[in-house]
């Protein structure tokens, strides 16, 4: 019931936030940050009373209530390790962005936090769903009022930006409905079983053929909201207009919800499949990380260069995820976390320049350290986080990523390697642009103030935290990491040959399964009675 | 004791931590404190220690505090591990550190960003030790990444003028290069060890491979890599000579204890693998010679004096590659601590001076310092003759002497080695005492300002004894024979099999060092003092000029490597500003638009155009109709 809690009070916080701003300017504030620090402080409860596993599996908590139980729809929600850190995450940042829109966003701020809300709600719904059907939805529920916060508090090109980030999310997203709808079909048709559940879909046995048209299908959600090059071009703009918290949600939440998908959903669903597309999936990756972070060096937007690190970083998720080992795997992980402190850092940091200087060029920055030391040091700490320095958590997730990588391929690995010389390259040249050289502007930059050394001050900590000692992290992930990875030790071949049995009968079965249509009520009710 | 150990770094980076957080808030007089406190009480602990492990002489002391992280079975700790090799890193790194934090407090004294400048110092020595303390390659790696931060943040310490903070973006990208390439060696060493324990693979690789195993070789090579990056050797040595943008004591702690001596460090760290690879090693001897004639014939044309410095230090630790790749180990140690010694001597007499003269580098506006800085000038003679191994009475000769007759007496040796190192020992006595000639001798050309007093004094005058006394711990066989330094190095370090019945000639080679240690000496009397006009009859010479210009600009290194790599990049980068791909996605939005626009002037409202349209329409679909 805990689950339901989490998405059920932040959007009836945002409900609430909407309405209570004709009573107040600065109610749906406090709302908001109460909602979320709710949520928080729930996950939070649940890592730090580390519950124990149920079922003997990787699941830690699990509710189940029907739906739509004609069509097999239920609202399934699950949470596993990996959930739960990506949970934390989410709410980690999402309490940054409500503190970091206190003072920048002034217009509509009722809506404004509803919008904020909703995103969180739909961004949790996605890492806790286990009914594909609920999954899209909530993949939905977090892309419209993302679309509304670029589009109306964003910056001078929004309703571009925001019509781009639509129309490629949702394109994408189709593509992935129509691959859910495939599944469902086959799936009912060969077992009788018409359902959506993630559990009962993973046993479905699928040609080679339809194997890798679905994976395809999810592949085009994932890679594009991850984003893969030649799939990223919405993400700089969507992140360069967008107002701070909106980038700092992008950066930090939505793009790991493709990652997310690429370990839930791809991985075990279509283990042969993933494995003959896996050196394409990381050539593709180490495109992105040579590509991202050459065209990261020569941007002027500030908000736009710190977007195009991201796709370099992400090209190391991509990487790992179809290493198919654990190393690898636990990198990615942490590359979820890491990244979304990292970046999310940059870019509060380019929030707190524009709120002074009312600009994003570089070229019009410089010499900051001599009156904003304090900025400088966060900012010195972030850009070393995201080349990579060892002691912080960016290193542990790309070394990981790297060292698994190199398992499987070579010759990517060295070539993504190469990369973190790049990653210096366009790094250092951050801090060369902002904070050093002489003072260009005739008034002295206010250093950060409290409230802006309250958001910065933990983002630090928990990166130097994630940098020497991630046990308790990797410790979380594990077991669903494990469970993920299932299909590729040992069993693959044998989930092979079934296919290949099974490949020509199901024609067969589907005249017989015609007869019998009520099955999905019978396993309806089993899963209430449990 | 071995408690203590984990305090010897804690300490450095606990001295950074409490600068960072409060250094605007206290006192001047208390950020030395902490600053040199630190880096002090790290050093007296060394020193207990190493009594104590002199002493008892255990094989190593080993203190885990904590697993960093366990995935799958790759586990590396946050562990130290202290030997006989790490012991006298630390010693040089904690000792001469020490003496530079002392020195600092005076030089820096009216620096605005005082605290800054120590926290950036401690945490230096926190990596640097960090990196030699490690016992896996991971967390040496993270000193090692540690150590290009700080030369990083201390090259660019004064951050206003732009060449300071491209010189220091260039160490810390260039020393990148070859971290990426060792980064690519921990990941093969792991896929074939699974772990990154040093201990665990040198014994183990011994085991599993033969000599000559391309495994063992990618590795060894991969690994040199990285210890060419950090140490300034071909052909990742650019960024040296441009790090002396930072104030002098980095430089001092750069060149003399930390940083460039990591890449020896990590050679000998790993000399089991390097001994399986005889091509590995080869490669190491081959930089060192490379790199010793290359620095030293640059050195020869700089103006600058903290340019030759930095030119000698390319130049001496290709001295230590030289002895590390004929498999002298213990030697290339010894002349890496006899080295710490005297360039940090020669940095710190050198920042006196330039503090002396306002801020004034170039030797041609020095001389006749002698008089006026006597301390300074009688501890740069020590330096400078331990640098050019004066005969008998310098360190710098018996650490010299050791690694070149082991390039002919040792089994991997030869006599080409032997060649370079010896033409490479002329041309360093010559550059060097260039060097005292022009700024101490002659006439004076600039006003001596500021007269150094005891904070600087002190480390001088204590770096000067060392760097005279300290060659004394390890003398060859025909003088005595005292083999301290390789007598406590010999549980990790392996001897060099020396050649049989050559010793009896090792005296002839000792007479030939020294010649040609004197003759550089006298021809750099001759040209810089005694007859100037010399200079000025090669400075007519065309062919000598051009030469000039070529080893000034350090062989050209860095414009060849700007056009090759800088210029493409930032090209390529430049003209993919505004992303092609993305004008892929542009295209097909106009192509819509287009057809929007084209479909869209067809619904012009008139009643006539529809009907023309229907009547057209229909005689196309009547004719097809007929023709099919």
């Amino acid at each position: 019931m805990i689950l339901v809690w989490l998405i059920a009070i932040l959007m009836a916080g945002g409900v609430l936030a909407w309405i209570s701003g004709k009573v107040n300017r600065s109610l749906p504030r406090w709302i908001a940050l109460g909602s979320v620090l709710a949520v928080f402080g729930l996950t939070l409860y649940l890592w730090l009373s580390n519950p124990a596993p149920v079922l003997g599996s990787a699941w830690l908590v699990q509710y189940n209530m029907p739906w739509i139980p004609q069509w097999g729809i239920s609202f399934s929600l699950a949470l596993d390790g990996l959930s739960l850190l990506l949970l934390l995450l989410t709410f980690f940042l999402g309490l940054l962005s409500v503190l970091i829109s206190w003072r920048e966003i002034q217009t509509k701020v009722a809506f404004f936090h509803l919008n904020l809300l909703w995103v969180l709600a739909g961004i949790a719904g996605v890492f806790l769903t286990m009914d594909l059907f609920l999954f899209y939805f909530f993949w939905e529920v977090m892309l419209i009022p993302m679309y509304f916060l670029i589009g109306i508090w964003g910056h001078e090109n929004r309703r571009y930006a925001a019509a781009k980030f639509f129309l490629f999310t949702q394109a994408s997203g189709l593509l992935m409905l129509l691959a859910i709808l495939g599944l469902y079909f086959i799936h009912g048709n060969q077992t009788g079983l018409y359902t959506f559940s993630y559990f009962e879909l993973l046993n479905t046995t699928l040609a080679p053929e339809a194997a890798r048209l679905l994976m395809f299908g999810f592949l085009a959600a994932f890679l594009v909201k991850l984003p893969i090059v030649p799939f990223h071009s919405w993400l700089p703009d969507a992140h360069s207009q967008a107002p701070t918290a909106g980038s700092v949600i992008l950066a930090g939440l939505l793009l790991k919800t493709g990652a997310y998908g690429l370990l839930r959903f791809v991985l075990p669903l279509f283990p042969t499949a993933t494995v003959e597309f896996a050196p394409w999936a990381m050539l593709l990756g180490v495109i992105g990380i040579l590509y991202g972070a050459m065209l990261a060096f020569s941007q002027t937007d500030l908000k736009r260069l710190v977007a195009y690190t991201s796709v370099s970083h992400m090209g190391f998720v991509i990487l790992g995820v179809f290493a198919f080992n654990e190393w690898a795997l636990q990198g990615v992980v942490m590359q979820m976390i890491t990244h979304g402190l990292s970046t999310g850092a940059l870019f509060i940091i380019a929030g707190f320049l524009y709120e002074r200087l009312h600009t994003r060029d570089i070229r019009q920055m410089g010499g900051f350290w001599s009156t904003a030391p304090k900025m400088g040091f966060i900012c010195l700490v972030f850009v070393m986080a995201s080349l990579g320095l060892p002691g912080l958590g960016n290193f542990i997730a790309e070394f990981l990523t790297l060292v698994g990588s190199w398992q499987a391929n070579n010759w990517l690995t060295v070539f993504a390697t190469i990369g973190i010389v790049l990653a210096t390259i366009y790094s250092l040249r951050i801090m060369q642009k902002i904070f050093l050289e002489e003072h260009k502007l005739k008034q002295a930059l206010p250093d950060l103030n409290a409230r802006e050394m309250l958001i910065a001050i933990p983002m630090v900590v928990l990166i130097l935290w994630l940098g020497f000692y991630p046990q308790p992290f990797l410790d979380t992930a594990q077991p669903s990491i494990r469970e993920q990875l299932q299909a590729y030790t040992g069993s693959a071949p044998e989930r092979e040959q079934v296919a290949e049995v099974a490949g020509p009968e199901t024609k067969t079965i589907e005249v017989v399964l015609g007869e019998k249509k009520p099955s999905p009520n019978i396993h309806i009710s089993k899963t209430l009675n449990q | 004791m071995g408690e203590l150990l984990w305090l010897i770094p804690a300490l450095p980076f606990a001295g950074a931590l409490l600068l960072v957080l409060f250094g605007k808030r206290i006192s001047r007089m208390l950020v030395s404190a902490i600053g040199v406190g630190s880096v002090g009480i790290a050093a007296a602990i060394t020193l207990v220690l190493g009594i104590e492990f002199l002493s008892s002489r255990p094989d190593f002391i080993r203190q885990e505090l904590w697993q960093w992280f366990d995935v799958a079975g790759f586990s590396p700790s946050i562990a130290f591990h202290l030997d006989a090799l790490s012991m006298v890193f630390i010693f040089v790194i904690t000792f001469v550190g020490f003496l530079i934090h002392i020195y600092s407090t005076e030089y820096m004294a009216e620096d605005t960003d005082y605290a800054r400048f120590f926290a950036c110092m401690n945490l230096f020595v926190g990596s640097m030790l960090m990196l030699v303390m490690a016992d896996n390659l991971l967390l040496l790696y993270l000193g090692w990444e540690g150590v290009g931060l700080c030369s990083y943040l201390l090259i660019g310490f004064w951050y206003k003028e732009p060449a300071n903070g491209y010189a220091a973006r260039k160490a810390f990208i260039i020393t990148r290069v070859g971290d990426t390439a060792m980064a690519i060696g921990l990941f093969m060493l792991f896929q074939h060890f699974g772990t990154l324990h040093i201990q665990t693979i040198s014994t183990e690789a011994a085991q599993v491979w033969s000599v000559g195993n391309e495994t063992a070789m990618i590795i060894a090579l991969l690994l040199l890599g990285g210890a060419v990056g950090k140490s300034g050797q071909l052909p990742l040595q650019t960024w040296l000579p441009d790090a002396m943008a930072g104030p002098t004591p980095v430089s001092a702690l750069i060149h003399a204890a930390t940083m460039v001596t990591a890449g020896v460090y990590l050679i000998a760290r790993m000399h089991v693998i390097f001994e399986l690879s005889p091509v590995a090693m080869t490669a190491v001897a081959a930089i060192g010679a490379a790199t010793l004639l290359i620095a030293g014939f640059a050195a020869l044309t700089q103006h600058d004096i903290k340019r030759v410095l930095a030119y000698s230090t390319i130049s001496q630790v290709g001295y230590m590659f030289l002895a590390l790749g004929v498999g002298a180990w213990s030697a290339g140690v010894f002349h890496f601590m006899i080295h710490g010694f005297f360039k940090a001597l020669l940095f710190l007499c050198a920042g006196a001076i330039i503090l002396a003269l306002h801020h004034e580098q170039d030797m041609r506006k020095m001389g006749g310092l002698s008089k006026k800085l006597p301390v300074v000038f009688y501890t740069f003679l020590i330096g400078a003759a331990s640098l050019a191994a004066f005969p008998l009475v310098s360190a710098g000769f018996y650490s010299k002497d050791q690694i070149l007759w082991l390039q002919l007496a040792g089994e991997k040796g030869n006599i080409w080695l032997y060649l370079a190192g010896l033409l490479g020992a002329f041309i360093t006595s010559i550059y060097t005492f260039r060097m005292v000639f022009l700024t101490f001798f002659g006439e004076e050309k600039t006003h001596v300002g500021h007269k150094p007093t005891l904070a600087i004094l002190v480390p001088l005058i204590i770096l000067g004894v060392l760097s005279f006394a300290g060659g004394f711990i390890e003398l060859p066989h025909n003088f005595g024979h005292v083999v301290l330094f390789s007598d406590f190095l010999s549980p990790v370090l392996p001897a060099v099999n020396v050649v049989e019945g050559l010793s009896q000639y090792e005296w002839m080679l000792q007479l030939l060092a020294a010649v040609v240690s004197l003759s550089g000496i006298f021809i750099a009397y001759l040209f810089y003092y005694k007859k100037p006009a010399l200079i000025e009859s090669l400075h007519r010479s065309e062919i000598a000029m051009a030469l000039h210009r070529f080893w000034h600009s350090g062989w050209g290194f860095d414009q060849l490597y700007d056009t090759l790599f800088v210029r493409p990049y930032v090209y390529l980068s430049k003209l993919n500003k505004g992303d092609f791909i993305d004008s892929i996605y542009t295209f097909i939005a106009h192509i819509t638009q287009g057809a929007h626009r084209l479909f869209s002037s067809t619904q012009t409202g008139v009643m006539r155009n529809y009907v023309a349209g229907i009547v057209v329409g229909a005689i196309m679909i009547i004719t097809i109709s007929l023709l099919l």
